[in-house]
């Protein structure tokens, strides 16, 4: 295509005429902003991308984006999304969740989408509250969280989401921070390259019903030493002087490092054939260990639609029929 | 071993010349058939002539060298037996066979949903009855004229509805004590005369037919799995029906397995030649060909018609047809048999759930195909929400309810018409969809097309209702002329210049359908959803007009379908005494009713209503025209309700909710009542 046909767009020309409503200060207006900033980074046609939504706040997303939207009902954005990308495959197709939708009451099309490798590539805004219904546990708020519907403090484990992706068989798992602009936006260049379900988690805070859930990982002075930039080759490295690491023993407990045994940080590969280093990370607790950002893994494996498309060309080459001959195909008799 | 039953040694006038005579007057009609057009042409008075002639020969004599041979107008046969015992298969085969022969053929598959219940016992007996005729028929007959009882159980559960003098096939190898005690009959019924009154011929068929496939390497069982051939035999010898057919069927059928083929054949031609040559089959019968209109046919069931009907919608629309499904009884069929339609570039997807189903259909007819998805009622509650969305975002969807009895999980396997409030209004909010009916097997091609037109046409849900009845139910089919189905035009919105803002809710004048932006079309970037949205823009609105403007505008559309589709006619004159209305599979049994009481000199008519939603534009008017409208459902009353709601008519209700069709001798009995009823007021004519 010539650049007439593929004009050049800006970042402002993703973004749609309508007013974005979602409250101040919110998390999701940095994570919009990020969405736009990668999609003119990677020169996405408005008219070939097609954002796909349930419902919650994250969910309104659509709406702020010049592209084709679609804001269907609670937690069945990847229902909706697997019809459009299967129907057709040429669509640059992206489902915005949230924790309430993708892992409650959508959580049984979440581990199929991802188990199919459809490819759609799924952002999930973690803000591990319900903020649309004004202040309820989520699935992924923290055991004894003290809500409205839980005033003694809730009862439930939560999901940990990469770890419940990485059990579905998820080819691409990535996380991100609202407020940690270069890692998030590299994320989403990086999901938008995958070729099958890309599921990437942004922790997001919610200002006004969950506010500072990730505080002590966000805060400037506490950043260095509380997140792990997962990077492709290189070892498991945090802190300002990179002068800690993460290491694991045969079954594959982490601990920390540092010093003399700083060699023995783990050398990651996110196409690593086994789940298991990334089921680590993702399975760490927060309070002794840094939160791991960036890719946790990321494998190719033919894509849903393909194989469906390719059995049905397949088809149409060995046998092709006409519709006279599929209703007069079998035993048939004459009146006369 | 084989014997006649307790004295009854000679071929008695009784079970088929009463048959005759009843259906003498149920056939000689002039008025035509609703189904196939034409009337009953036959010889029908020299078939009788030749019938009672035969049966005098035949009843003084007892010599077996010259078999009789009586020519009737029509059998009902059901063969009954264990869950495994290959029942579906014969009545198929049967059927088949039967069909390509030319006669008239409507059957009912009866089933339990336990794939194999323990063996023996009353919950696993599997029935199928077919009625074959030399005219036009409605339905599969009420009470069979032969019962194949493979063992005690299937006796137990269908003796009392083989008719008085009826012939009645034991296979004697299956009542041992225990077989017998497992059907909870406290002493050998063959011993205690409670076969007394029916025609009763035993035949070992374990033995018969492991004699029969001695040469064979079969092991044990296998050749036992042969004997449901056997008895095929016997019927195909008992019924003139020709072996040819089966035979290929089964070499298909089993094409991998040689041996298997071989000792089905076997078996079943020795049926046929045990028939033949041993006394006890005195007499065969002969069934000549209906006069079915001029045309080419097929046998069809419900499930494939309907799916066969879908297809022909999507390639006359020029659209990929999308099929999202969850397997369930008893629509599964249609997911089967579009994932084998891949070389007509069907894509199907088998859900994780039924809702993933719906949504991925919702979300294929978004991105520009013709998005469908089957199931039972269970599932359209599963899926509500979702065509709510449907509704809202005015996508086109077609949703196939293919009933069965309920509430909950209720009798999967057997029918009902109970989800016409579910498809009418079982969606939060008003959320108005086109909802449609299949009456018979064949009736379902056309209902799965109109289904795909007016979905396309309106930018609709549709929701079509078929039942189990339907589904597995088969007949003739008169094949269409493909050239001649109508072509469904879409037009996609064209690509805009930058800069003009499209407007998605921007309708049609005529019927309102909103314009189908295809994503990938430059120009066309929009945002749906299921938000309220400003008419026009499609931007969200809370706006207290406009929102009831939008609530007014879908149900304008879907009223304004009835302009599209034609107004309803009746079966008899277009006013009287008493009208019958119908919808959905009922409309055998109030065919056959109606006609009878027709040539009873009564004044009843029918009507049978494709369309419940929109009504047809002529309904109202045409029920004024009756003195009483009775209205027959396999529920409690639903269309009645909706029907006395809407036009503030006394609509009669004949509610039956067992879970089987209606019998045609039931709605006789209730319309009788009724004509009865209106005599003594002294409004009849």
């Amino acid at each position: 295509m010539t650049t007439a046909e593929r004009p050049v767009l800006q970042k402002k020309d993703y973004k749609s005429d309508q007013d974005v409503r979602w409250c101040p200060g919110c998390g999701d207006y940095a994570i919009l902003n990020a969405v736009q900033g990668a999609f003119a980074k990677l020169q996405k046609q408005l008219h070939e991308t097609v954002i796909i939504s349930g419902i919650g706040c994250s969910s309104r997303f659509p709406y702020y984006m010049e592209t084709f939207g679609f804001h269907t009902i609670h937690g069945r954005a990847p229902t909706i999304a697997t019809g459009v990308k299967v129907a057709n495959p040429a669509l640059d197709v992206w489902v915005v969740t949230g924790d309430g939708d993708a892992m409650s009451i959508g959580g049984n099309h979440f581990i199929h989408l991802l188990r199919r490798n459809v490819g759609l590539k799924v952002l999930m805004f973690n803000n591990r509250i319900y903020g649309l219904t004004k202040g309820q546990f989520s699935p992924t708020s923290e055991q004894g969280k003290v809500t409205k519907s839980s005033p003694l403090g809730s009862v439930d484990y939560p999901f940990r989401p990469v770890a419940l992706a990485l059990g579905a068989g998820a080819t691409f798992i990535a996380r991100g921070i609202d407020v940690f602009l270069p890692p998030r936006e590299e994320v989403i260049c990086k999901a938008a390259a995958h070729q099958g379900t890309a599921y990437c988690e942004i922790y997001q805070n919610c200002n006004i019903f969950n506010d500072g859930a990730y505080k002590g990982i966000t805060e400037k002075e506490l950043r260095e030493d509380r997140v792990l930039y997962l990077e492709h080759g290189k070892p498991l490295l945090f802190g300002k002087a990179k002068d800690k690491g993460i290491a694991f023993d045969k079954d594959f407990r982490p601990s920390i490092v540092s010093g003399a045994d700083l060699a023995r940080a783990f050398m990651w590969d996110e196409t690593a054939e086994t789940p298991a280093p990334a089921m680590a990370l993702a399975n760490m607790d927060e309070s002794q260990f840094p939160v791991p950002v960036g890719v946790f893994r990321r494998r190719v494996l033919p894509t849903f639609e393909s194989g469906i498309r390719a059995q049905i060309e397949a088809a149409k080459q060995k046998k092709p029929q006409t519709l006279r001959d599929l209703l007069y195909q079998g035993e048939i008799w004459e009146v006369t | 071993m084989l014997r006649w039953h307790s004295g009854q040694r000679c071929v008695s006038p009784g079970v088929f010349g009463w048959r005759i005579a009843v259906q003498r007057v149920q056939i000689v009609r002039s008025s035509p058939s609703p189904r196939l057009g034409v009337g009953h042409k036959g010889p029908l008075l020299s078939a009788v002539h030749r019938i009672r002639h035969a049966v005098m020969a035949d009843g003084s004599s007892t010599a077996f060298v010259q078999k009789a041979t009586q020519d009737l107008d029509q059998v009902v046969i059901r063969f009954a037996g264990d869950s495994g015992d290959g029942m579906q298969l014969t009545g198929d085969q049967f059927t088949r066979t039967t069909a390509l022969m030319g006669n008239d053929i409507a059957t009912f598959p009866d089933f339990p949903a336990e794939i194999r219940a323990p063996a023996g016992t009353l919950p696993g007996v599997s029935a199928f009855q077919l009625r074959f005729s030399s005219f036009d028929i409605h339905t599969p007959g009420d009470a069979p004229d032969v019962l194949v009882a493979m063992n005690p159980a299937a006796l137990q559960v269908h003796l009392k509805e083989l008719k008085k003098d009826g012939i009645l096939i034991l296979n004697s190898a299956s009542f041992s004590a225990l077989d017998i005690k497992k059907a909870k009959y406290e002493v050998d019924p063959r011993t205690d005369g409670t076969l007394s009154g029916w025609r009763v011929i035993e035949v070992d068929l374990e033995a018969r037919t492991k004699e029969a496939l001695a040469s064979t390497a079969l092991d044990a069982r296998s050749k036992d799995r042969c004997k449901n051939m056997y008895a095929l035999g016997i019927l195909y010898w008992m019924f003139h029906r020709d072996m040819a057919p089966t035979e290929r069927a089964i070499e298909e059928k089993f094409k991998k397995k040689p041996d298997v083929v071989a000792a089905n054949l076997m078996a079943m031609k020795a049926g046929f030649d045990y028939a033949e040559t041993t006394e006890v089959f005195q007499t065969a019968y002969r069934v000549p060909p209906a006069h079915l209109p001029k045309g080419t046919y097929r046998n069809i069931m419900g499930n494939q018609a309907l799916t066969l009907g879908l297809v022909a919608g999507a390639q006359k629309a020029g659209l990929e047809l999308f099929l999202g499904s969850y397997p369930i009884t008893p629509a599964s069929d249609i997911l089967h048999q579009l994932s084998g339609y891949k070389h007509l570039g069907v894509v199907t997807f088998q859900a994780e759930d039924e809702i993933a189903a719906v949504g991925a259909a919702i979300g294929a007819s978004y991105a520009g195909s013709l998005g469908v998805t089957t199931t039972s009622g269970p599932g359209v509650a599963l899926k509500s929400e979702a065509i709510g969305l449907a509704v809202m975002a005015e996508l086109p969807l077609v949703v196939v309810d293919v009933q069965r009895a309920g509430p909950s999980t209720g009798m999967p396997t057997k029918t009902q018409q109970a989800d016409l409030l579910q498809a009418m209004y079982g969606r939060n909010g008003e959320s108005p969809v086109a909802v449609l009916a299949a009456s018979t097997p064949a009736d379902a091609f056309m209902v799965g097309f109109e289904a795909v037109r007016i979905a396309l046409q309106f930018m609709t849900p549709v929701i079509v209702l078929s039942d189990g009845y339907i589904a597995n139910g088969s007949e003739p089919w008169m094949l269409p002329d493909v050239d001649k189905l109508p072509k469904i035009e879409v037009t996609f919105a064209p690509p805009q210049a930058p800069g003009t803002k499209f407007e998605p809710y921007k309708r049609n004048p005529k019927t309102l359908a909103r314009q189908w932006a295809k994503p990938g079309t430059p120009g066309l970037m929009h945002r749906i959803g299921g938000l309220e949205k400003q008419d026009v823009t499609g931007n969200i609105s809370y706006d207290a007009a406009n929102h009831q403007h939008m609530v007014d505008t879908r149900a304008q559309k879907v009223a304004n379908i009835a302009d599209a589709v034609e107004p309803v006619a009746t079966l008899g004159p277009d006013r009287g005494d008493v009208l019958v209305l119908g919808w959905g599979s009922t409309r055998g049994s109030i065919t056959s009713a109606v006609l009878q009481l027709q040539k009873q000199g009564h004044s009843v008519s029918a009507c049978f209503l494709r369309w419940l939603n929109p009504l047809p534009r002529n309904l109202c008017e045409l029920m004024q025209r009756f003195k009483k409208v009775v209205l027959p459902e396999l529920n409690k009353g639903q269309l009645c309700m909706m029907l006395r709601a809407k036009f503030l008519i006394d609509v009669e209700s004949i509610s039956k909710v067992d879970g089987q069709p209606f019998k045609t001798h039931e709605i006789v009995a209730r319309l009788s009542q009724c004509l009865q009823s209106l005599k003594n007021q002294g409004v009849s004519r």
